[in-house]
């Protein structure tokens, strides 16, 4: 399905003749979505056909884009208050007796503030789903706020935003945008769009995108002066909104929304790795999004209770909140605190392990402390057609997995001529094949689906710190850490991040199964033992490694050491690579 | 478990009664306290409630003050030192785990005991509290077979971290799992020295002093001086999970005798206490 299989009708009001596009059952709940400067509603495309499943979806030109006729004279007729009787009149149509789910991108966003802060709408909104457009009248505020007490901090901010705003100055000399765009930046728009934005071919922008933007410069000399200058002081949401804000937007700061909670008594922060087109770039996250929010106030609505607008909490339920997340060794130690941490700021957590009681145990807990939902999966990373069948079965029952941890592996310890072949193959192939399998298998999946995505592999400290008695463990996880740098150069054009995580001493289970080489049983089992007391001792708990690894995908970093142990090392392999070769020779005391 | 004491009753002394009936009252407080506690209400409040429910009923000293903790802080999460023992004004919210602790002494005997209630309904407390059950058992049976009580104590760990939990008793004084339980000298004046009777703590010092001699030691720890079969005597057994911010525990004393029959030789010294009740009510509801 896309737009051309869209029902379409026009809509006559206050002289201009609207295309309203529709797709859906239209006995369900209404979700309008509305577009910005300087797009037409295709920018929507890929968003409308995911929504349409649940919902009617309502689309239109904004008057003087698309195939929406223009108002006479353009002056004066792209003022906030006859978008508003667009809207209106849109909704009247589609929607007589029920309120709609606004869902605005840039300009339509700015215009969906005006919407759902106005009086004359109340009743008629039932959500407001916002990105990269703040409200004018709150944008005025917070520049007055600044002004009126320009501490270094919020000059800062005042400047940063000035300056990601260039384009609003150059809209507003007279007639110079038109003739660019309907000259030469009309024509390269789409090549700039695909190569500064990575905006993926497709229906969009469409062959009206010059007259489009040089009508829709009125949107900025009709509203942006008179409004900054002269903010409305009633502007408070009269609807729940959810801000979806994209963490890499060249044209709006994300400072901007600080004290929005102010003017918004329901607010629900998104965020949001991308650029500013998300609505080509991010289709999947956005529809799930804008679904998931919906439903809550649909829902909410029914029972005639105030929204419930999300159970997870936290600095990270921003960014992780109904992502899919997939963890290997998700029974014990770090894989398991890293489920728990992903599952507390409400993603949806696939745990992986050889064990599967574990998994199941691992999954049981996630829901408990916020994960929407969450499966526990028996698989041994190490085999390569299991994994395949997991990651088909995964992207068919749970979707595409935003967030890959290549966690599982075991240990390995002993000196390199007491080490067998069967041993380093063992140890290879869970510690080095096993993330190979995860990274080839479930990242081609969400570069295939090219809306970026995160793979975390479990790297160690070993990985840059020479052992005697570690020759295959740090072996396999050297070639990890190798593995994660070049994969993050590779996946870099795909807004895909690769983080190798190095966590030093963590008091897990790994030391409770390492394999001693060149030991009997029983010698085995009193290192093991004796190893597993040491770093009990040490005791650095694994929920801490997670936070360290949820933190490393929000600012996707490419190799995070953990403990101050693995810090150091870190540090010393780079300053003074001779010292780590002279500890490398030491016995450790076992 | 009911029939296994229930079949050495009538072994039960006059000194096991009096630490039974000391017991008993220290649950029926932190019953009636918890069932008090109400959203708004700070720990030093209910520790309070605690203190002069007990004195009200004959209460004089003290194996420690009772404690209350609510919220993340019956996880004891981030704790390094130990301070954070004493009640703050944390106010209880709906939703809100807490734990009560409290270790009365009443005519010369003690006893220590620890209950984890929730302010209305919260699944996940609900789980560990389920989960407790198994520690109960795990720790009958070891000590039965006279496993060492380190390796006890691991193996507490071990089941703790396969049930997906952090061991929390790992942040109580010195780690424990565990300390012996004496009779308390009644002199007419036994002052508080940080929270802790004087009287009680001098019981587990002198302990602490014969042990060493014989190479046992009266805190159950995860250390070397813990690598002895548990000694015969009475010792409050306070198994503590934590999850992220939830915390709970149980404890309660565990009777530890000479006897060849394994059956005698370790049992529970009450079955009749709130924890318990909740998981048989739990499993015929099953």
């Amino acid at each position: 399905m896309n737009l051309s299989q869209a029902r379409e009708r026009r809509v006559l009001t206050g002289g201009v003749d609207l295309c309203v596009a529709e797709l859906g059952d239209a006995g369900r709940p209404t979700v309008v979505l509305v577009h910005g400067y300087p797009d037409s509603k295709e920018v929507w495309s890929d968003v409308a056909v995911r929504l349409a499943k649940h919902w009617h979806v309502v689309l239109y030109d904004v008057r003087g884009h698309g195939r929406s006729t223009a108002p006479k004279p353009l002056r004066g007729g792209f003022t906030l208050e006859k978008l508003t009787d667009d809207f209106l009149a849109v909704i009247d149509t589609v929607s007589p007796d029920r309120p709609v789910h606004v869902v605005g991108h840039d300009w339509g966003s700015v215009q969906a503030w005006e919407f759902v802060t106005v009086g004359r709408t109340e009743g008629r909104i039932a959500s407001f789903t916002s990105m990269s457009g703040p409200s004018l009248d709150h944008f005025g505020h917070w520049i007055k706020r600044r002004m009126a007490r320009p501490t270094p901090r919020r000059v800062g901010q005042l400047l940063g935003q000035g300056a990601k705003s260039w384009y609003v100055y150059m809209l507003h000399t007279p007639v110079l945008p038109e003739l660019a765009w309907r000259g030469p930046l009309g024509k390269r728009w789409p090549r700039i769009l695909e190569r500064m934005e990575k905006v993926p071919a497709g229906d969009y922008p469409t062959a009206s995108l010059p007259d489009d933007a040089a009508h829709g410069a009125w949107l900025y000399r009709d509203n942006v002066r008179a409004r900054l200058s002269r903010p409305r002081a009633d502007a408070y949401a009269h609807a729940p909104v959810q801000l979806i804000t994209p963490t890499g937007d060249s044209f709006l700061s994300e400072r901007l929304y600080d004290g929005l909670e102010d003017w918004v008594p329901t607010l629900l922060r998104r965020s949001l790795p991308a650029k500013h087109w998300v609505p080509r770039t991010r289709p999947d996250q956005l529809a799930a999004w804008i679904d998931e929010f919906v439903t809550a106030i649909e829902s909410a609505g029914r029972e005639g209770a105030p929204a419930q607008l999300t159970g997870a909490q936290g600095p990270y339920a921003q960014r992780f909140g109904g992502q899919l997340v997939l963890v290997t060794g998700a029974a014990s130690g770090i894989g398991r605190a890293t489920a728990f941490a992903f599952a507390e700021a409400g993603a949806r957590i696939v745990a992986v392990d050889r064990d599967a009681e574990g998994a199941a145990r691992t999954a049981e807990m996630a829901r408990l402390i916020g994960a929407p939902a969450a499966w526990g999966e028996a698989v041994d990373v190490s085999d390569e057609a299991a994994m395949e069948k997991l990651a088909a079965r995964v992207a068919a029952e749970y979707g595409i997995v935003d967030v890959l941890v290549n966690n599982a592996g075991i240990g390995l310890s002993g000196s390199f001529l007491e080490t067998t072949s069967e041993e380093w193959k063992k140890v290879l192939d869970v510690n080095l094949w096993g993330v190979i399998h995860g990274c080839r298998i479930f990242g081609k999946q969400m570069a295939d689906r090219g809306q970026g995505g995160h793979i975390v592999n479990m790297a160690s400290a070993a990985a840059f710190q020479p052992s005697r008695v570690l020759p295959a463990y740090s072996t396999s996880k050297a070639a990890v850490l190798m593995l994660s740098e070049c994969l993050r150069a590779e996946l870099a054009e795909k807004s895909i991040g690769v983080s190798a995580i190095c966590p030093g001493i963590v008091n897990t289970n790994i030391t409770a199964t390492t394999r001693f080489a060149g030991t009997d049983a029983a010698e085995e089992e009193r290192l093991r033992k004796r190893t597993s007391r040491l770093y009990g001792r040490r005791n650095y708990p694994p929920a801490r490694v997670a936070d360290a690894i949820l933190r490393a995908v929000v600012r996707n970093q490419a190799v995070v050491p953990v403990t101050p142990e693995a810090r150091g090392a870190r540090l010393l392999s780079r300053l003074s690579p001779g010292a780590l070769r002279s500890v490398a020779r030491l016995k450790p005391p076992l | 478990m009911t029939g296994l004491t229930a079949g050495v009753q009538h072994e039960i002394t006059p000194e096991l009664r009096g630490f039974r009936e000391v017991q008993s009252l220290a649950a029926a407080c932190a019953e009636a306290v918890a069932g008090q506690l109400r959203s708004g209400v700070t720990e030093r409040e209910a520790a309070r409630m605690q203190r002069t429910w007990l004195r009200e009923r004959g209460v004089r000293d003290w194996f420690h003050l009772p404690f209350a903790w609510f919220g993340d802080r019956t996880a004891f999460a981030g704790v390094r030192v130990p301070l954070r023992f004493f009640p703050t004004d944390r106010k209880l919210e709906p939703g809100m785990p807490f734990i009560l602790d409290l270790a009365p002494v009443y005519k010369g005997f003690t006893a220590h005991v620890g209950y984890a209630g929730c302010l209305g309904l919260n699944p996940l407390h609900d789980r560990l509290l389920a989960d407790l059950e198994a520690h109960r058992e795990l720790i009958l049976r070891e000590v039965r077979e006279r496993r060492s009580l380190r390796e006890i104590y691991e193996d507490v760990e071990r089941l703790m971290t396969a049930q997906g939990y952090a061991n929390r008793h790992r942040a109580h004084l010195f780690g424990v799992l565990a300390h012996k339980v004496n009779r308390v000298a009644e002199p007419r004046w036994s002052p508080q020295v940080f929270g802790f009777g004087a009287q009680a703590i001098k019981g587990l010092m002198s302990d602490a002093v014969h042990g060493h001699r014989d190479g046992w030691s009266p805190l159950w720890s995860p250390y070397r001086f813990s690598d002895h079969p548990p000694q015969p005597g009475l010792w409050a057994v306070g198994p503590h999970l934590g999850f992220r911010g939830t915390g709970a525990k149980f404890e309660e004393i565990l009777v530890v005798t000479d006897s060849g029959d394994p059956k005698q030789s370790a049992f529970w010294l009450d079955d009749d206490l709130p924890h318990v009740r909740r998981w048989a009510e739990e499993k015929v509801a099953a």
